[in-house]
């Protein structure tokens, strides 16, 4: 269902600004979203200041320097800080993206940080994602046959392998899935992008035996079809990915098995 | 510390409050708002219609509503969202054939979705004009 305003306990305040850094010359301003599960307060939006001769290039690199010099409390999910691991996937400046891939430099003004949209929050920038890993489980992303397996291994032609490029890399960091507003109004039917894609990477990996069946899941006036081709997935995505692409390849599919 | 984590309802993240809107995305939602005028519209199109088959009466009245100032004014949105509504179909069939769909190249299109409404509705206008021989 489309709701454009945000329900009232999930309505964002102004929060605290915190203190500058003593002495230091060279600031930035964030603007970070927070709530905790532990008070009874409406999500806040904190103001920090962060001291860039002290600090890292990266959006990354900032929320960590808020975490350690200013507010302990301050929760964000990361791990590899180089784009590979998907865990510190936020809205940054109005776009889903890796605030370890994000450079501060690509930012005028204030840095705005929130979690990723329209998600249940966990706390402060942690979304709740199961609803997202549900629905990947439900496209089943795991090689399935019916021929006796090989002595060695499934072979693939090189050219068949190619098709498996640009999808491969996904990291599932969801920053396509939760910028769409089509999974906005309807995340619990429509598959959204990052898993759609997911879907499409097995739909035409030659070794796969179950294309009739995984298209059959999708054939669905929800799950496949709520894509509108707003496109925000493409822009989205912090490795280049193009999920729009992949699920016009899917509907294309649709069409081919049935002509 | 009052309550649990297990009791308190989890808040939902700010969505369209906080994201910034792409030409592809603000063209998806125009297409939609134009082809909701267009509904409307083509109420017009029929009230002039059914005018045109009743009486000489009937049909001077509809004429010279549409001819007002406002009436004009509001035809010529019609005229906007027709050709809007248009060129997004075409957008529409062109990513669907799985094509134009990059990500620079989808913007690309987008914008010239919205340049060309513009300009094509102008022109309409004009030429009509033209025909008319004046205002």
């Amino acid at each position: 269902m489309v709701e454009i305003t945000l329900p009232k306990n999930s309505k964002v305040k102004e929060g605290k600004v915190w203190p500058k850094p003593e002495g230091a010359t060279n600031l930035r301003q964030y603007r970070v979203y927070r709530w905790s599960p532990d008070d009874t307060e409406n999500p806040r939006v904190d103001t920090y200041y962060v001291d860039m001769d002290d600090c890292g290039p990266m959006v990354l690199d900032a929320l960590i320097w808020i975490k350690n010099k200013i507010d302990p409390t301050l929760t964000f999910r990361r791990s590899c800080r180089e784009g590979i691991c998907g865990s510190c996937a936020m809205n940054i400046d109005g776009a889903n993206t890796l605030a370890c891939t994000k450079g501060m430099d690509e930012i005028n003004d204030a840095v705005k940080v929130y979690p990723l949209p329209h998600m249940a929050v966990v706390k402060d920038l942690v979304p709740d994602l199961s609803v997202p890993y549900a629905q990947l489980s439900s496209i089943e992303p795991w090689l399935q046959t019916v021929t006796p397996e090989p002595a060695k291994e499934w072979l693939q032609s090189h050219e068949d392998r190619a098709k498996l490029d640009g999808l491969y890399e996904c990291i599932l960091c969801f920053c396509c899935q939760t910028s769409c507003p089509s999974y906005w109004w309807n995340g619990e039917r429509y598959l959204g992008p990052a898993v759609l894609l997911q879907a499409y990477r097995w739909l035409i990996d030659s070794r796969d035996e179950a294309t009739g069946e995984r298209l059959d899941n999708l054939e669905d006036p929800f799950r496949l079809y709520r894509c509108h081709t707003i496109m925000n997935c493409t822009q989205a995505c912090p490795k280049g990915l193009n999920p729009a692409k992949a699920i016009a390849e899917i509907k294309k599919m649709m069409v081919e098995r049935r002509v | 510390m009052s309550k649990s984590t297990a009791t308190r309802a989890r808040p939902v993240s700010p969505h369209l409050q906080i994201y910034r809107f792409t030409p592809t995305m603000l063209m998806s939602i125009l297409h939609r708002i134009t082809g909701g005028a267009l509904y409307f519209g083509m109420v017009l199109f029929a009230v002039w219609l059914m005018a045109a088959a009743g009486s000489k009466e009937q049909f001077d009245f509809v004429n010279g509503l549409f001819g007002s100032f406002l009436g004009r004014l509001v035809l010529f949105g019609y005229t906007w969202a027709l050709l809007h509504h248009m060129l997004g179909g075409i957008r529409h069939l062109i990513w669907d054939t799985g094509h134009g769909l990059g990500k620079q190249t989808s913007s690309r299109i987008a914008t010239a979705n919205l340049i060309g409404s513009v300009v094509l509705t102008l022109l309409v206008w004009i030429v009509g004009y033209a025909f008319r021989g004046g205002f």
